[in-house]
């Protein structure tokens, strides 16, 4: 057994109001830099719905993720090392801008500098990519909410995987229709195929805490793992030529802080905590032959932080007191593994996903409420989830590889926890035969609902201070001193924006805000080093190269 | 050997030049490497496009690579090796401008699809540095040059000449530090002029995306899948044994020997 620990997350999606405001305060964070203006580490998706980047889940087409070989091998979907290698001149699965999205801003300088006249004056949108007018067809979410589902419905992968499961047409008639919203972050896997593509080896697990990050300095831009994560969350940086993905903000994490998605949660539903796992079956586990036993198997791998045998071997391979502890708290090891209402997405790409979704109840609630039932009675949702076949075939799909069982069981859970507490709230004598009914005694299911209901700060985020007294180089802190006096000066390097040493984030972050509040001025193009984005722009003025820069009309009057 | 007349001109470029020209190639390159790892990528361009590129790139590398075999062949293994075992001139000629004339036409195009693809391509012309530019500007001038030796000297009616005889022993005097200025001295004008070509694209190569290529990941075929590292770099379980530095072999059994 080799204990190890990662930092894991559970969302409950019941909760999601789909607002965006984890994708915004992610994207201010970390993907407010040129060559990432189409980048979200954290994007929301409307469920049913295409995704970002579209289609992403139909793995026949962009080969993400493993395969299971008939000897019993995992292998990488998209083939073996050598075949990986004669394809790196040209990747032959990569999405392009197209399948994200092309960015664009507005020429907004119009609406104030356009002369007195008979028509209104235009913004019009212009590509963040090539500075040129631009026809916007598509976002990060374009799939729109119910009555999108009509239209676009039919292109969602998971859509067509339920409908050649149950071979009739699934019908998005408006009174069938049902949505959710899925916001989704890099898995941090425990198996990640994105590692595993990766020719020069610079994507790497971190051993404290199982982060996944791309080391920028060792990454040669070969792209090779973009086509490998089959959830298409590396994104390739088009001015720096180098991979990025979602850090889990570990500087926040590192010093006790949720990260930036989950602390600005609108829905208060993102949960942080550890997971301890066993590192020496994580490739058996996912080299399972049956995917609808992945789920069963991940979750085996999961350690239970109370035995006193994982507890000493995870003190021999020196995981800190206070880690072990955290371990005992952690909300994510409840969701997932003591009451296992959270599923992991995608179990199938067999990449052992550490991000964990309560899958939502609510399309179930919502058809019995429209449809005038008691959608808060346990005898009706219990029935209801046994009916409504095509919902509960959905999330099948989406998080236990098609067996609608698990997704049924955990559905019941959140099924007698709302109408056990429903009961109580109403003053009645609370009824035993609910919990019983989902296999739970009536404290479990209390406890169940003062995590996922009452969901305090401190019981959702339980996360260990990283160890600075063995840490001698911290990603970036470790050496932020070096940069104090090139404060200002990082801009110029014999081959341009992307190259010499990295400035760290936080310093660029620094000079850029600083900048902004110490001048009355627009950014000049050279504090914002050559990016036009709406996001690093404040509405003074127009940074040069906003604007094409032959914009002045001939014989036009001053 | 050719007797020829040695002039100044001809130790400046040939004696002097080449010295300079490696000087600044592994001095840049150790310097890039050191100073600019961030920078050291091939800055793939198919995230704007990837038809054209699917054709262009295969083409035109796997045409390169198989160039520089041929210059590795042809500069270092000498005559009378080739001779030794029985290899008549005619039968290496004949072999060297037919492989080598398909390789070069190969790349040339692949190279001129992916120009012509950098040019039309929106963005990836406004992604397109200057450095790139003048990069391609030698990259092309070297190939095209080394397309015209192999054309000269399949048109050439007495094939008198011979490159093995004249820019090859050359090639491999610097590496002796004594360069053979006047077998080179001998060589037709276009065999200088691809080598003058030539030795200025390595010039450059330390402060172009060329650096790309020094970096091929053959590594890939022999690491674990799964990397782990520390975040303080140092191997974080002293109780597992095979610790490489971030090399640790767990997770997949993949590459595991069974
Ligand atoms: C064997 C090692 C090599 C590998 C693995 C390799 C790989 C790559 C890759 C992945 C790209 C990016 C293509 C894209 O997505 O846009 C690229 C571009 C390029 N490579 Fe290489 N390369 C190698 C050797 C070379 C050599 C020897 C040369 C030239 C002498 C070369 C010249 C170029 C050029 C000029 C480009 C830019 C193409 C463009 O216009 O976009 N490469 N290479
Ligand atoms: S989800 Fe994250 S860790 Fe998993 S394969 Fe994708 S990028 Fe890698
Ligand atoms: S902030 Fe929370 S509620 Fe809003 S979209 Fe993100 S996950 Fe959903």
């Amino acid at each position: 057994m080799r204990v190890m620990a990662q930092m894991g997350m559970v969302m409950n999606l019941d909760k999601c109001i789909g607002c965006h405001t984890c994708s915004v305060t992610c994207k201010q964070a970390w993907t407010n830099r040129a060559g990432t203006e189409y980048v979200w580490f954290n994007n929301v998706e409307t469920r049913p719905g295409q995704g970002y980047p579209r289609r992403y889940e139909d793995q026949e087409t962009w080969k993400g993720g493993w395969t299971r070989t008939k000897s019993g091998r995992l292998k990488l979907k998209a083939g073996g090392r050598v075949k990986k290698l004669f394809g790196i001149f040209t990747s032959p699965v990569q999405p392009e801008l197209k399948d994200y999205y092309e960015p664009w801003t507005y020429d907004y300088k119009t609406l104030i500098d356009a002369p007195a006249g008979d028509d209104f004056p235009v913004a019009r949108p212009k590509s963040l990519i090539t500075g040129k007018d631009t026809d916007i067809t598509w976002s990060a979410n374009w799939d729109d909410n119910l009555g999108g589902v009509h239209e676009l419905g039919h292109l969602d992968p998971i859509v067509e995987a339920v409908r050649r499961e149950s071979n009739e047409k699934i019908k998005f008639e408006f009174e069938k229709t049902f949505m959710f919203y899925l916001p989704r972050i890099c898995e941090h896997c425990l198996n990640p195929s994105c590692m595993a593509s990766c020719p020069s080896g610079a994507i790497y697990k971190r051993v404290e805490d199982g982060i996944v990050l791309v080391d920028q300095d060792k990454c040669r831009g070969w792209r090779q793992c973009i086509t490998g994560c089959p959830y298409k969350k590396i994104y390739f940086n088009h001015k720096t030529g180098k991979a990025e993905k979602c850090t889990m903000c570990y500087p926040r994490l590192e010093i006790g802080l949720p990260t930036v998605c989950s602390e600005t949660c609108v829905g208060r539903l993102r949960y942080l905590g550890l997971f301890l796992y066993d590192a020496d079956l994580v490739g058996a586990a996912a080299a399972t032959e049956n995917e609808q036993d992945l789920y069963e198997k991940q979750l085996e791998l999961i350690l239970d932080p109370n035995d006193p045998m994982v507890i000493a071997e995870a003190r021999k391979q020196g995981i800190p007191e206070d880690w072990l502890d955290a371990a005992k708290r952690s909300p994510v090891y409840a969701l997932a593994k003591i009451y296992k209402v959270a599923l992991p997405l995608h179990p199938e790409y067999r990449t052992m996903p550490m991000v964990w979704y309560v899958p939502p109840l609510s399309p179930v609630v919502d058809l019995l409420r429209d449809q005038g039932h008691d959608a808060e009675g346990a005898g009706t949702l219990f029935g209801a989830i046994e009916e409504l076949r095509i919902p509960v075939e959905y999330l099948a799909e989406l998080f236990t590889a098609g067996d609608t069982s698990k997704i049924t069981e955990v559905l019941r859970k959140l099924a007698a926890m709302r109408s056990y507490m429903r009961g109580i709230a109403l003053g009645q004598e609370p009824d035993a035969s609910i919990p019983a009914a989902v296999g739970m005694s009536e404290e479990e299911l209390y406890e169940m609902y003062r995590l996922m209901a009452i969901a305090k700060y401190e019981d959702r985020y339980v996360i260990p201070q990283a160890h600075r007294e063995q840490a001698h180089d911290l990603e970036e802190m470790g050496c932020s001193l070096d940069f104090d006096d090139e404060v200002g000066m990082y801009e110029n390097s014999p081959f341009g924006e992307a190259s010499g040493t990295p400035t760290p984030v936080a310093i660029e972050t620094f000079n850029a805000l600083r900048d902004r509040q110490t001048s009355g001025e627009a950014p000049s193009a050279d504090s914002l080093r050559g990016r036009v984005n709406l996001l690093n722009w404040d509405g003074t003025g127009a940074p040069e190269g906003l604007f094409p820069t032959k914009h002045q009309h001939q014989g036009e009057p001053k | 050997m050719p007797a020829e007349t040695v002039g100044t001109w001809d130790v400046i470029v040939w004696g002097v030049f080449p010295y300079f020209m490696l000087a600044i190639l592994v001095g840049g390159l150790i310097w890039r490497h050191k100073y600019d790892q961030f920078g050291w990528t091939t800055r793939s361009s198919q995230l704007y496009e990837s038809r054209l590129l699917r054709i262009a790139s295969p083409l035109f590398h796997f045409g390169i690579l198989a160039v520089i075999v041929g210059h590795v062949v042809g500069l270092i293994i000498p005559k009378a090796w080739t001779d030794a075992v029985g290899v008549s001139q005619n039968f290496y000629h004949f072999n060297a401008l037919l492989v080598g004339g398909i390789a070069g036409i190969g790349t040339l195009g692949g190279a001129a699809l992916l120009i012509y693809r950098r040019r039309t391509t929106g963005p990836v012309f406004a992604a397109t540095t200057k450095n790139d530019k003048m990069m391609y500007v030698v990259l092309v001038g070297a190939i095209v040059f080394g397309l015209a030796t192999t054309v000269i000297s399949v048109f050439e009616a007495d094939h008198t000449h011979n490159y093995r005889e004249t820019v090859s022993p050359w090639f491999r005097s610097v590496f002796l530090l004594q360069p053979d200025i006047a077998s080179i001295a001998a060589a037709p004008l276009t065999f200088k002029i691809h080598t003058l070509v030539g030795m200025a694209l390595f010039v450059i190569w330390p402060f172009t995306r060329l650096v790309h290529a020094l970096t091929a990941p053959i590594h890939y075929l022999f690491r674990p899948y799964i990397v782990y590292r520390g975040r303080d770099k140092q191997p974080a379980s002293p109780t597992s044994a095979t610790q490489r530095r971030g090399w640790s072999d767990v997770g997949t059994s993949d590459n595991a020997k069974d």
